[in-house]
C-alpha cells in the first residue's frame, strides 16, 4: 500500500550534478525541496578517503562507486535485426549511483561546445548542402545558442574552480587557449594546471607543425579555491586516482565539494537517499505532473506530492522513467514518430598508442583532465568538403593514468603471458604514452531507446533497451582524425606506434566513455524534442528534465559542462519565468 | 583639625574618588546602566538573546532537535551524568515559577530555587561574574520562549556525588562569588574581553585545567584543558601553544568563521563557535582576542625532537605517504580547508589528546555561513599501529620549526580505549 | 506502469545490497553534512595462511598455484604469481562477492549473443573456476597417465595453457578460452593490485614496474620532466619504512 507524504514544493529525481544545481537555484528562491536519490549519500571523509581511496581493484575494476547492473540495467543490440541481450557487467560505459552521481567519479574535463554545435543542423546545410549529411541523420538544431548559454557555462565554471586558459575573451584571441572556442565573457577562475612530460612534448610538436595547443580545460583544481556559494576545494595533487574514483583530498569539482555543504544547510532541503522513483505521476489530464512515487529501501512505497518535478537523474534513467511514466511520445524507429527514444548519441573515441626508448613519462602522475590538446579538428573547425564525413574532436596527450592493473601496455604481438609478458611490462610501463581523440557522434534515425520486452529489473520493470551502432560517418571521421594525431606524434620519434581508430561494430563490452545521449532532446519542434529550449517538457508542464538527455546529438568533447550549463539555464528560466507564471514557457 | 590634615584628608579623599570613579564608570559601562526591570521588553529580549548566545546555553540545555531550552540533555562530568533542566517558562517543569531572584542566584551563586545547590557543571562560577541587569536579561529571554512541558530529573549522579549538599564544600574550596570588577588601566576593550570570557563565555569551563576535585587550577587558567576526550587548547598569548602566533584579526577571524590561516575548528569548539561566536559582534569578538592574547604565559622553549630521531624519521615517512596529500609537504594545509601543521597550536599543545583522537577517529570542521565547506577528516586508527602513530604525531609536532613533547605508543592506546569507554557517538 | 505491491514485494526480495562493506548512509539529510567517527569502510586485509583455502580445495589450490607460477613465472629480478601471492588473492576473491556475481546482472533468460552484447553465461567466477579446475584436472590425468596439472613440468604446463588460449583443446563441460582469459586476468589483477587483497606480496609487482602504489601527491614532481621517481611503493597497509606492527 502506497503511503502518501505531505506535499511539497518541488521534487527532485536524482541528486548528482543536475538535481544538486537545481536543488540550490530552487530553495534559494524559497521553495521546499526534496531531492530523491536512488543510491546512498557519498561524503570524501567516508567515502574516499585518502587512506584508501587510491585503490585500482575497487573502484576501476570491482566498480565500487558505480550502480551495480543487479540494481539496474539495460539491455543492448546493435540494431533491429538483433534480439538485445542484458549488459550483464559494465563495460563500454559506467552508470553512476548515489548522491553526486557521475560527478563524484568524473575526470572533471570541463569543455564548452562549439557554437556552430547548437546549430548543427542549419550550419552544416549551410556549408556544405543538404545532400551532404546521410539521409538518415537526424541531427537537429538545439533551440539553444552558445550565447544564450555563455553565462551560465561560465557560472558552472565558477562553481567548479575550472582550471584552464581562456582563448577567446569577447572576441579577443588569447595566446595559449583554444582558438576555437566560442567567446567567453571572461577567463577561467583558476590558472591551468602544470602538465607532466608527455603532454609537454605533445604540445611542442603540436606547435612546430603549426597548431595551437593549449591546456585541456580541468576541473581537478591548480590551486586552493573558494566558489560563489562560499565553499573551497583544494589544489589538485596529480595523483592518478580520478576518473572512476572519488577525490579524497577536495580537489575535484564535484557536488559533494561544490554545492552539497550549503545545500543541507538550507532548513527548506532534504534528501532522501536509498529511494528509488519508479514513477512520475500525473493527473487526469497527463497534462500536470501531481509528484512521484517511490520504494524505499525496506520495499515500502512512498507517494510525494510535489507542484514541481524535476527529473535530474542519469541521461538512461530520464528516459527509463520517462517511459514508465507514459509521458511523451515514445519514439517508433519504423514511422520515425515519437519523441521518447529518440536521438540517442553515444562518443567516438580513438587512441594512438606510442612505444619510446629512453623516456619517463611517469604515467601515475596525473589527473582526470590534465593534458594539452588541439581542437583543429574538432566539430566544423576544418573544412569537410574533400573529406565525406562531418563531425570531428578534439585530440591530444591526456594523461589520467597509469594504474598497473589496466595499465601495463605491450605493443602489438607481445605474448600476452609467461616471461615475455613480464619482460615487456616492465620495460614499457613508464615509457609509453597513449594519445587519444575524443570525437562526436551525431544522431540517426535507428539509434534509439526503448523498453525491452523480455528482461525486468529486481522490481519488475521493463529495462531499458538501446539499439545503437557506429555509422559510417562517424568511422570515417574517426579515422581521419586518429590519423592527424599520428602526424603529430609521429614528430615525437617513437620507436613503434599503433593507431586504433575506432572500428565498428559498437560493442558493450570494452570502455569508451559514460556519454551516453539523448533520448529526450531538446529543441523547438514537440514533433522531434521531447523538451522545449528550458528542459520543460512539451507534455507536462510543471516537469522539466535536464541532463544529456536533451542533446539532439553529441560534439567531440565531453558533455558535463554542457549538461550543467543547461541545468544553470532551466533553473534560470524556472526560477525567473515559471515561477511566476506556472504553465508552458514555449508556445509549441 | 589642622589645615594640612584636612587637606592631607581631602587629597585622600579625592584621589580615592579618582580611583573609584574610573572603576565605576568601566563597571557601568560594562555592565550597562541598572534599568527598570520589565522582563518583556523587546531590546531587554533581544539583549538577552545576545548573552544566551555569548553563554551557549543552549549547548546544555536544548537536545539537538528539540524543543529550545526545554533540557534533558547529558552532561557528562568525571563524576557522573547530570541532565540539564528545563529552561523554558512552563510552571511544572521549567523555570516559570521561579522568581527573579531565584534565577539570578541560579546563575551567580549557584542555588537554585528553594535554595537546591547547583553542581558547576552549571558554570555558575563563571557566571558569577554577571551583572544582575544581564542576568535579568537572560531571564526575559528565556521568559519569551515557548514553554515545553519536560520533567527532567537532572541528577543523575552516582552515591555520594548526587548529595548536592557535598557543594557546600566543594564551593568554599573553589567557588569565589562576585561581580565582574575591571582592571584599571587596561582598555575598554580590554575589560570587555574579560567579561566575556570570564563570565558569560566561560572558557575557562573548558580551557582551564581542574584539579581532581573539578574545580580550576587557578594558576594555570586558560592554558588548556582536558574535555570529553578531547584537549581544549591554551588560549594565553603563548606564542607556540596559544593564540601568541595569530594576530587579533585572525582569533578573530577563527572565533567567527571556524577557520583562519593556520586552524580549523573541530570537536566540542565546533558547535561553540557554530552555535555562539559566530553569531557574536565584531567588537566583541575583538575584545575577547585583545584580553585572551594579553593573558600571560609562562615561557615555553622546549626542545624539538631531532629530525634523526627513529620515531622522527618514520614518523617522516608517513607524513609523507599520508598527510602531505591535504597538510602539505611543508605543513602549510590550505586555508579554509586543511589546518596547518606548522606554528599550529594545537599541534604543539603540551598534552596531545585532540591530536591523537583526530588521528584515529577522523574528524569534521565547522561549518558556518562565511566557511560552509565542513570538511572532514579522515579515521587512520585502522591504519596505523600505536607506534607508527605516535611517530607521526612526533613528527608534526617537532617540524617545521614545530617543538612539542614526543607522544608514545602507549599514549595513543589509551587513546583508542578512551574512544571505546565513550561507546556509540 | 503501474508497480504492483506484489510485484514490489517480490523484487525487493531478491534485492541486493550494496557488495562492498559500505556503511550504513542516513536515508535522509538534511541541516548539515552528516558525519561520525571511524566512518568508512576500508579493505580488510587478507590473511595468507599457506595450504589454507577460502573457496578452493587443496587441489585445486594447487592447481591454481601452479598455474599462476607459469602465466607470471618467477625470474631472478622478480617472484612468479605464486610467491607474489596470486593464488591467494584469486581464492580470496572467489569466496567474495566478485565470485558469486553478486553484483551483475544474472537474470534470465540466457541466451548466446553478438560478442558485443558482452558476457551472457549463467556461470558466476566462482561456478567458472570451479567447472573449468575440475574439467583441467580430468584432461591432465587423461592425457599425463594420471599426473595433475601442478604435476607436470614447465614446459608441459606452458603448452598446455597455450592450448587453453589458443586451442586446440577440449575440456568436458568447460570452455578452455573462457577459463583462461578470467585466469589471465584474474592473474594480473593478483600480481597488480593492492598487497591488501593478498596478491602483490612486498609490492613486488609493482616494484617491477616503477609505480608508486597508494600515493596521494606527486605535486613536488609535476615539474620533473623525464626523470625516474625516487620514493618506493606504499599500500594502503603502508610500507616497511613504517617499521613494523
Amino acid at each position: 500500500m502506497t503511503q502518501k507524504l505531505p506535499a511539497t514544493d518541488a521534487v527532485i529525481i536524482g541528486l548528482g550534478w543536475t538535481g544538486s544545481i537545481m536543488a540550490e537555484a530552487l530553495t534559494r528562491a524559497g521553495l521546499n525541496v526534496v531531492a530523491i536519490e536512488r543510491g546512498p549519500w557519498r561524503d570524501t571523509a567516508t567515502d574516499f578517503p585518502t587512506t584508501y581511496a587510491q585503490d585500482e581493484l575497487r573502484y576501476h575494476i570491482r566498480h565500487d562507486l558505480f550502480l551495480r547492473p543487479a540494481q539496474e540495467t539495460m539491455t543492448f543490440r546493435n540494431n533491429a535485426g538483433q534480439t538485445a541481450l542484458p549488459i550483464r557487467t559494465w563495460g563500454s560505459f559506467m552508470p553512476p549511483n548515489g548522491v553526486g552521481g557521475g560527478g563524484v567519479h568524473w575526470n572533471a574535463e570541463t569543455w564548452r561546445f562549439l557554437p556552430s554545435d547548437f546549430q548543427l543542423r542549419s550550419h552544416l546545410t549551410q556549408r556544405y548542402g543538404a545532400k551532404f549529411l546521410p539521409a538518415d541523420m537526424t541531427i537537429q538544431d538545439w533551440g539553444v545558442t552558445y550565447d544564450d548559454l555563455e553565462p551560465h557555462y561560465d557560472k558552472f565554471e565558477y562553481l567548479c574552480g575550472t582550471s584552464g586558459k581562456a582563448g577567446n575573451i569577447k572576441g579577443a584571441n588569447q595566446e595559449g587557449g583554444n582558438p576555437y572556442e566560442g567567446a567567453r565573457t571572461r577567463d577561467y577562475p583558476t590558472p591551468p594546471q602544470k602538465q607532466p612530460y608527455g603532454p609537454s612534448l605533445f604540445a611542442d610538436a603540436a606547435r612546430s607543425m603549426g597548431y595551437k595547443p593549449f591546456p585541456q580545460p580541468s576541473g581537478n583544481l591548480s590551486q586552493a579555491y573558494t566558489n560563489w556559494l562560499g565553499v573551497t576545494l583544494g589544489p589538485c595533487t596529480y595523483c592518478g586516482f580520478c576518473e572512476w574514483f572519488g577525490c579524497g583530498n577536495y580537489s575535484k569539482a564535484s557536488p559533494q565539494t561544490t554545492l552539497l555543504p550549503v545545500l543541507v544547510r538550507r532548513p527548506n532541503f532534504e534528501a532522501r537517499t536509498r529511494c528509488e522513483v519508479v514513477q512520475i505521476n500525473l493527473d487526469k489530464s497527463r497534462k500536470r505532473a501531481t509528484g512521484v512515487t517511490y520504494v524505499d529501501v525496506n520495499g515500502k512505497s512512498w507517494e510525494q506530492p510535489a507542484g514541481l518535478v524535476l527529473l535530474c537523474a542519469f541521461q538512461l534513467f530520464n528516459v527509463h522513467l520517462l517511459l514508465h511514466s507514459g509521458i511523451g511520445a515514445p519514439y517508433d524507429p519504423q514511422t520515425g514518430t515519437g519523441v521518447i527514444g529518440r536521438n540517442y548519441s553515444y562518443q567516438v573515441t580513438s587512441s594512438v598508442n606510442a612505444f619510446f626508448d629512453n623516456q619517463n613519462f611517469n604515467p601515475f602522475i596525473s589527473s582526470g583532465a590534465i593534458g594539452m590538446c588541439i581542437d583543429d579538428y574538432n566539430g566544423d573547425n576544418f573544412d569537410h568538403g574533400p573529406h565525406g564525413f562531418v563531425g570531428g574532436g578534439y585530440m591530444g596527450a591526456v594523461q589520467t593514468n597509469g594504474r598497473p592493473i589496466l595499465t601495463t601496455p605491450t605493443p602489438k604481438g607481445t605474448p600476452s603471458w609467461g616471461a615475455a609478458w613480464k619482460k615487456a611490462a616492465a620495460e614499457h610501463y613508464l615509457s609509453t604514452y597513449q594519445f587519444v581523440t575524443h570525437g562526436s557522434c551525431y544522431s540517426y534515425r535507428d539509434a534509439y531507446l526503448d523498453l525491452d520486452p523480455t528482461y525486468t529489473d529486481r522490481l519488475g520493470r521493463k529495462l531499458l533497451r538501446i539499439t545503437f551502432d557506429f555509422h559510417e560517418n562517424e568511422l570515417k571521421m574517426s579515422q581521419y582524425i586518429t590519423d592527424r594525431l599520428a602526424d603529430i606524434v609521429q614528430k615525437l620519434q617513437p620507436r613503434t606506434m599503433e593507431k586504433n581508430p575506432r572500428k565498428g561494430p559498437y560493442t558493450t563490452t570494452i570502455y569508451q566513455t559514460t556519454h551516453t545521449c539523448g533520448g529526450a532532446v531538446m529543441g523547438s519542434d514537440p514533433k522531434t524534442s521531447a523538451v522545449n529550449r528550458y528542459l520543460q517538457s512539451w507534455d507536462v508542464s510543471n516537469l522539466f528534465v535536464p541532463g544529456a538527455s536533451a542533446f539532439p546529438q553529441n560534439a567531440g568533447y565531453n558533455p558535463t559542462d554542457t549538461v550543467c550549463a543547461l541545468a544553470f539555464w532551466a533553473a534560470d528560466a524556472l526560477v525567473n519565468q515559471y515561477l511566476k507564471s506556472p504553465g508552458p514557457l514555449v508556445q509549441a | 583639625m589642622s589645615r594640612r590634615r584636612t587637606m592631607r584628608r581631602a587629597a585622600t579623599a579625592v584621589a580615592l574618588l579618582l580611583l573609584c570613579a574610573p572603576a565605576a564608570y568601566a563597571a557601568e559601562r560594562s555592565q550597562k546602566a541598572e534599568i527598570a526591570h520589565d522582563g518583556q521588553e523587546f531590546d531587554e529580549v533581544e539583549r538577552g538573546l545576545y548573552l544566551a548566545t555569548v553563554g551557549d546555553c543552549a549547548a546544555c540545555h536544548t537536545v539537538p532537535g528539540e524543543k529550545p531550552y526545554a533540557g534533558g540533555r547529558a552532561i557528562d562530568t568525571p563524576f557522573g551524568t547530570l541532565l540539564a533542566p528545563n529552561l523554558t517558562p512552563d510552571r511544572a517543569t521549567g523555570i516559570g515559577a521561579w522568581s527573579d531572584d531565584d534565577f539570578v542566584s541560579a546563575v551567580q551563586d549557584g542555588r537554585g530555587h528553594g535554595g537546591q545547590r547547583l553542581y558547576p557543571a552549571m558554570p555558575y562560577p563563571y557566571f558569577t561574574k554577571m551583572s544582575r541587569a544581564d542576568v535579568l536579561a537572560l531571564r526575559a529571554y528565556l521568559g519569551a520562549l515557548e514553554p515545553v512541558h519536560n520533567a527532567v530529573r537532572a541528577n543523575q549522579l552516582p552515591f555520594p556525588f548526587d548529595i548536592r549538599a557535598s557543594m557546600i564544600g566543594w564551593n568554599w574550596l573553589f567557588f569565589t562569588p562576585g561581580r565582574f570588577v575591571p582592571v584599571i588601566g587596561k582598555s575598554d576593550e580590554w575589560n570587555r574581553g574579560a567579561y566575556l570570557v570570564e563570565g558569560p563565555g566561560h572558557c575557562g569551563a573548558c580551557h582551564t585545567e581542574k584539579n581532581f576535585l573539578g574545580g580550576d587550577e587557578t594558576s594555570r587558567a586558560l592554558q588548556g584543558g582536558a574535555i570529553q576526550g578531547w584537549y581544549s587548547p591554551n588560549l594565553t598569548g603563548d606564542p607556540r601553544r596559544g593564540l601568541g602566533g595569530w594576530s587579533v584579526d585572525e582569533v578573530v577571524e577563527y572565533l567567527k568563521t571556524g577557520h583562519n590561516r593556520t586552524g580549523a575548528a573541530t570537536g566540542p569548539m565546533s558547535e561553540v563557535i557554530a552555535d555562539s561566536t559566530s553569531h557574536l559582534t565584531d567588537e566583541d569578538l575583538k575584545a575577547i582576542a585583545v584580553y585572551l592574547k594579553d593573558r600571560p604565559a609562562p615561557q615555553s622553549a622546549p626542545t624539538p625532537v631531532a629530525a634523526s630521531d627513529p620515531a622522527m624519521r618514520v614518523g617522516a615517512a608517513i607524513y609523507v605517504d599520508e598527510c602531505q596529500a591535504c597538510h602539505r609537504a611543508a605543513g602549510t594545509g590550505v586555508a579554509n580547508l586543511f589546518p596547518a601543521m606548522k606554528d599550529n597550536p594545537v599541534v604543539q599543545s603540551a598534552d596531545p589528546t585532540t591530536l591523537i583522537r583526530v588521528l584515529l577517529h577522523g574528524t569534521q570542521n565547522v561549518a558556518t555561513d562565511a566557511a560552509p565547506t565542513g570538511a572532514s577528516m579522515p579515521a587512520f586508527g585502522w591504519k596505523l599501529t600505536d607506534a607508527q602513530a605516535a611517530a607521526v604525531l612526533t613528527y608534526i609536532r617537532n617540524s617545521w620549526g614545530n617543538a612539542a613533547p614526543a607522544v608514545s605508543a602507549g599514549d595513543v592506546g589509551n587513546g583508542r580505549q578512551q574512544r571505546l569507554s565513550e561507546g556509540v557517538p | 506502469m503501474q508497480v504492483s505491491r506484489r510485484t514490489l514485494l517480490a523484487g525487493t526480495a531478491l534485492a541486493v545490497v550494496a557488495v562492498s562493506a559500505a556503511p550504513a548512509a542516513a536515508r535522509v539529510i538534511a541541516g548539515g553534512l552528516p558525519w561520525r567517527p571511524d566512518a568508512g569502510a576500508p579493505p580488510p586485509p587478507v590473511t595468507a595462511n599457506p595450504g589454507v583455502w577460502v573457496f578452493f580445495t587443496p587441489e585445486e589450490g594447487a592447481a591454481i598455484e601452479a598455474l599462476v607460477d607459469r602465466l607470471i613465472p618467477p625470474d631472478p629480478k622478480t617472484p612468479g604469481g605464486k610467491d607474489a601471492g596470486c593464488a591467494v588473492f584469486i581464492d580470496r576473491q572467489l569466496a567474495g562477492p566478485y565470485g558469486s556475481a553478486q553484483a551483475l546482472y544474472m537474470r534470465p533468460p540466457f541466451a548466446d549473443g553478438t560478442p558485443q552484447q558482452g558476457p551472457q553465461s549463467p556461470l558466476t567466477p566462482a561456478m567458472r573456476y570451479r567447472q573449468s579446475l575440475a574439467a583441467l584436472d580430468k584432461y591432465c590425468r587423461d592425457a599425463f597417465a594420471g599426473k595433475s596439472f601442478a604435476q607436470l613440468t614447465d614446459a608441459q604446463k606452458d603448452e598446455l595453457i597455450g592450448r587453453l588460449e589458443k586451442g586446440p583443446i577440449h575440456l568436458d563441460g568447460a570452455s578452455a578460452t573462457a577459463f583462461f582469459e578470467i585466469l589471465l586476468t584474474n592473474t594480473k589483477e593478483g600480481f597488480f593490485s593492492d598487497p591488501v587483497y593478498g596478491g602483490n606480496r612486498g609490492m613486488v609487482g609493482w616494484k617491477m614496474i616503477g609505480f608508486p602504489g597508494a600515493r596521494y601527491d606527486y605535486r613536488d614532481w609535476i615539474d620533473k620532466h623525464n626523470q625516474r621517481y625516487p620514493l618506493p611503493p606504499v599500500g594502503i597497509g603502508g610500507r616497511p619504512e613504517w617499521g613494523g606492527a
